[in-house]
């Protein structure tokens, strides 16, 4: 496992993490990993969930010491003992999450914790919004200083969130699955701005698990795997099936197989939809019409916080319409309680698994019969029958492949986020429904699980099952679905063929810049 | 990673040291505060309040003297079942306090006033306290209001409502009201009683036990019925498995189309129900009347929430843990009150109960040590860890 091969003499390297191994009770979280980071270049990290990305990236930032290793800062060693050291050295971090004050300007948030303080401790912005403008110019950073955060698209969050590790003159950027939350047009302008970062001399880390992304951008890429280092090599010199092959140990089948379509009645019908919204005084979905049929994915794609989940909440009863029609299977559900939707036919694989989809601490079995703890097989007179509880638990573990520690009674928070969501995979599809809505279905999982869970959905298409999936991921729209629909504001403003449609095309959509002629 | 240690990770078995740890810490302090107050007679004082009954020579005077601590476990039961049920549907029902109130002032009137016999008695006294819970359950599942709040207020709603209708049956030479073997019936205009022994609950023979202590009878077998009732409703059956889901995890609740509001509801009249005959089994055995001047909320309801917590959360465990404080806090009676108040045993239970509110705290820093012992050995082993 060297790393001496790709060192060339006379080269710097911003940050070097060597050898690191950090422990934890009954896992080597990083073993042996050892990542350098050039001056000026775009280095990408790559790694599946719990390959130890997040580890080593708190072992940088100070929030654990690794047992093993050294870390270097302009080939000096150092001791990096908290967040405070790091910030010290010149490294920042833009979070997945992004941690902005929301009720606070651009200016105030960017400020934040670094103040510029007058006289009789008065803050002095005039000074800070000049910098903050001189540096958003330098490197082409739109932002209005003076926006509240929570008026601003995610995409100038960002920014904004990036003028904070420039204004704090960090040296080395590291950005966390910087993409996941961006439209594609949103995409380019982001990369544009890391190559202008680099181009300026600073050193960033990209964290993704998206390959196109990191071929696109990247000069070098590390990979990990299940806590070891597997290797850095030079983007121009592998293939996206190389990489993914680094990452996962195999060779992983991008493309989903699906039998042609045969398409049934109208399963699913929704007329002038509206659902009014938690988080501002107006209408998360307006006035929405569609039809789902059985035999076919529907797809509705668009950005967060365009009225899905709100759509999706109208659909299962989770939320009461404001105006409009539920039909499931020709019967009006408007206002059907939500156990007996499901009873009908309807499986619902929710956005949130922690907050909706499972009770996290009870065991496996309880919440795998969470959807049929009431029916005669699993209680009489009011008892549980826990026998047969096991049973069609130990029956779904198996066919499903649902892992964890001790089996049925592992409570289910001690279990990885691929397991629970297969077992509510597993759940709601052995219900044999008649429509399955799967929500973000595949959201924060590895690509073995990824796989795994599509081939489930497209086998129930395939089965003659009517299925709407909502997904923010541009790959998994284009893949699974048989027919798009594009929401915007709380309005579905396109549809869409998969096998026609670009990326391009549809990130017109999903950013509003175009709609479909009413 | 299976470490013989791993006993110690079992929740029953954290749960039992952590209370026991919680009555060391609190019976430690108390013997500080008795030491301060006077050095000389502190040991003693102390082993006094432990041994409640123990402390008379006599085998029958002890036998009786139990008894009367047995009767007054009952209720405490009661209400640390009436908590520790709504805790485990996730809502804290400090209104057990008001609930038991309620069920005294029914199960009272109900047999002083109207002389009904012990079971209908009962039987209002559970209605009452499920009817002051489902109060607090209703407003905070369709008006979302706290049920903490609407607990504490209605703990005094109920307090003095109860004191103006006892009042009917108040023995007008003294604040209490009349016994329970007595009713009230009007001769002549003016407010007079007759005897009526069907009002108390049958002693089954268990008095027998106890030296002939005619308090003793049918309430401490129920309430230990009632106890596993509760943990068999909770862990064995559809209902509890809905109301478990309820309170961990309420949108997973609604999620799968449980109703999720309805429960709440149930919950908090179960929780009062409980509560309520817990008030009955204490005021239908005669063992005190009901003072209608009264101006705090009587502390049985809230020692429940320390018995709830120092049994652990779970049924059986409130079992001994109310017998526990029940006989410390008549242990305190023991004390020479020439030296020591009879409060100190008030005061040891409260910090009992203080400390109980670290049982989540002592666990934590249980688990800690054992990961960090677990890691030191980890690392120790070093390079053979690969």
């Amino acid at each position: 496992m060297g790393n001496d091969q790709t060192r060339q003499p006379g080269e710097e390297y911003a940050i070097e993490m060597l050898h690191i191994t950090k422990r934890f009770p009954g896992i080597i979280a990083n073993d042996d990993i050892t990542l350098q980071l050039r001056k000026g270049e775009i280095h990408a990290l790559l790694g599946e969930n719990g390959a130890g990305k997040s580890t080593l990236m708190s072992v940088l930032f100070g929030l654990y010491q690794p047992e093993e290793g050294i870390i270097k800062k302009d080939g000096k060693v150092v001791k990096i003992n908290d967040p405070n050291d790091a910030n010290a050295l010149g490294i920042g971090m833009v979070h997945q999450h992004f941690k902005l004050v929301e009720c606070f300007t651009v200016l105030d948030n960017i400020i934040l914790g670094v103040e510029p303080v007058g006289k009789f401790g008065l803050l002095q912005k005039a000074e800070a919004r000049k910098r903050v403008i001189e540096l958003s110019e330098k490197y082409g950073l739109q932002v209005d200083p003076d926006a509240k955060i929570s008026d601003i698209t995610v995409g100038m969050q960002q920014r904004t969130e990036i003028l904070k590790m420039l204004y704090r003159d960090n040296e080395i950027l590291i950005f966390d699955e910087p993409t996941a939350v961006l439209t594609p047009q949103e995409i380019d302008e982001l990369m544009q701005i890391m190559r202008n970062l680099a181009a300026e001399g600073k050193s960033i880390l990209f964290i993704s698990h998206k390959l196109a992304e990191i071929m696109a951008v990247a000069d070098r890429c590390s990979v990990l795997r299940k806590g070891k280092y597997i290797g850095t090599v030079n983007t121009k010199d592998v293939t996206m099936e190389q990489l993914s092959a680094m990452m996962v140990g195999r060779n992983v089948n991008f493309h989903v197989e699906k039998k042609p379509q045969h398409v049934g009645d109208v399963i699913l019908k929704v007329e002038g939809m509206t659902v009014a919204s938690h988080v501002h005084h107006n209408n998360a979905v307006k006035n929405v019409s569609f039809e789902v049929r059985a035999g076919e994915i529907v797809c509705i794609a668009g950005i967060d916080g365009n009225g899905q989940s709100e759509l999706v909440y109208g659909l299962t009863g989770l939320e009461p319409l404001v105006s409009g029609k539920v039909e499931l299977l020709g019967k009006d559900i408007t206002k059907m309680p939500i156990r007996k939707r499901n009873i009908m036919g309807l499986s619902h694989i929710p956005e949130d698994r922690h907050k909706h989809g499972l009770v996290l601490d009870y065991s496996l079995e309880n919440n795998i019969v969470l959807q049929r703890y009431f029916e005669g097989d699993f209680n009489k007179f009011g008892f549980l029958n826990k026998k047969n509880i096991r049973e069609y638990a130990d029956r779904l573990i198996e066919q499903y492949d649902i892992r964890s520690g001790q089996g049925a009674v592992t409570i289910s928070r001690a279990m990885s986020g691929g397991n629970q969501q297969k077992a509510i995979v597993a759940r709601e599809i052995d219900r044999d429904p008649k429509l399955l809505v799967a929500v973000q279905p595949t959201r924060g999982l590895d690509v073995g699980a990824i796989e795994y869970i599509h081939k489930q959905i497209v086998a129930e298409r395939d089965a003659g099952k009517a299925v709407l999936l909502v997904s923010l991921e541009m790959d998994e729209v284009l893949d699974v679905s048989d027919r798009i629909l594009v929401m915007y504001e709380g309005e579905i403003v396109g549809e869409l063929d998969p096998k026609k449609t670009t990326p391009e095309e549809m990130g017109l959509y999903m950013a509003g810049a175009k709609r479909k002629e009413a | 990673m299976r470490n013989k240690d791993s006993i110690l990770r079992k929740p029953a078995v954290q749960s039992l040291l952590t209370s026991l740890l919680c009555i060391l810490l609190g019976l430690l302090v108390g013997f500080v505060v008795l030491l301060i107050i006077n050095p000389a007679g502190a040991g003693e004082a102390i082993m006094d309040i432990i041994k409640n009954f123990l402390n008379y020579s006599k085998p029958a005077t002890r036998l009786k003297n139990m008894g009367n601590t047995l009767v007054k476990t009952a209720p405490l039961l009661m209400c640390s079942l009436s908590v520790l049920f709504a805790y485990k549907v996730g809502l804290f029902n400090i209104g057990a306090a008001g609930q038991y109130v309620a069920g005294a002032g029914a199960c009272i009137y109900c047999a002083v006033g109207l002389g009904w016999s012990w079971l209908p008695c009962m039987i209002m006294a559970v209605l009452a306290g499920a009817l002051v819970g489902a109060l607090s359950g209703a407003l905070k599942a369709y008006r979302n209001v706290n049920e903490v709040i609407s607990c504490i207020m209605l703990n005094w709603i109920s307090l003095y409502l109860v004191n103006t209708i006892l009042s009917q049956v108040k023995n007008p030479t003294s604040p209490y009201t009349y016994e329970i073997t007595k009713k009230v019936v009007m001769e002549n205009g003016a407010m007079t009683t007759v005897a009526h022994p069907g009002a108390v609950l049958p002693q089954l023979g268990i008095n027998g036990l106890f030296n002939n202590n005619k308090y003793v009878g049918l309430a401490i077998p129920l309430a230990i019925l009632l106890a596993v009732g509760i943990w068999v409703l909770l862990t064995k059956t559809k209902l509890g498995y809905e109301l478990r889901a309820t309170g961990l995890n309420m949108y997973a609740a609604k999620y799968c189309g449980m109703q999720d509001r309805s429960n709440i509801v149930l919950t908090m009249a179960i929780a009062g129900g409980l509560a309520g005959i817990g008030a009955a089994m204490l005021y239908l055995t005669g063992f005190e009347e009901w003072s209608c001047t009264q101006s705090s909320v009587p502390a049985m309801g809230f020692n429940g929430i320390a018995a709830a917590f120092l049994g652990g959360l779970h049924p059986l465990g409130a079992i001994f843990s109310s017998f526990f404080i029940q006989h410390i806090t008549d242990g305190g009676a023991q004390l020479n009150k020439q030296v020591y108040p009879s409060e100190i045993s008030n005061l040891i239970s409260s910090l009992i109960i203080y400390f109980c509110g670290f049982v989540l705290f002592f666990k934590l820093t249980l688990t800690k040590w054992l990961n960090g012992r677990n890691e030191k050995k980890n690392a120790a082993k070093g390079g053979s860890a690969k």
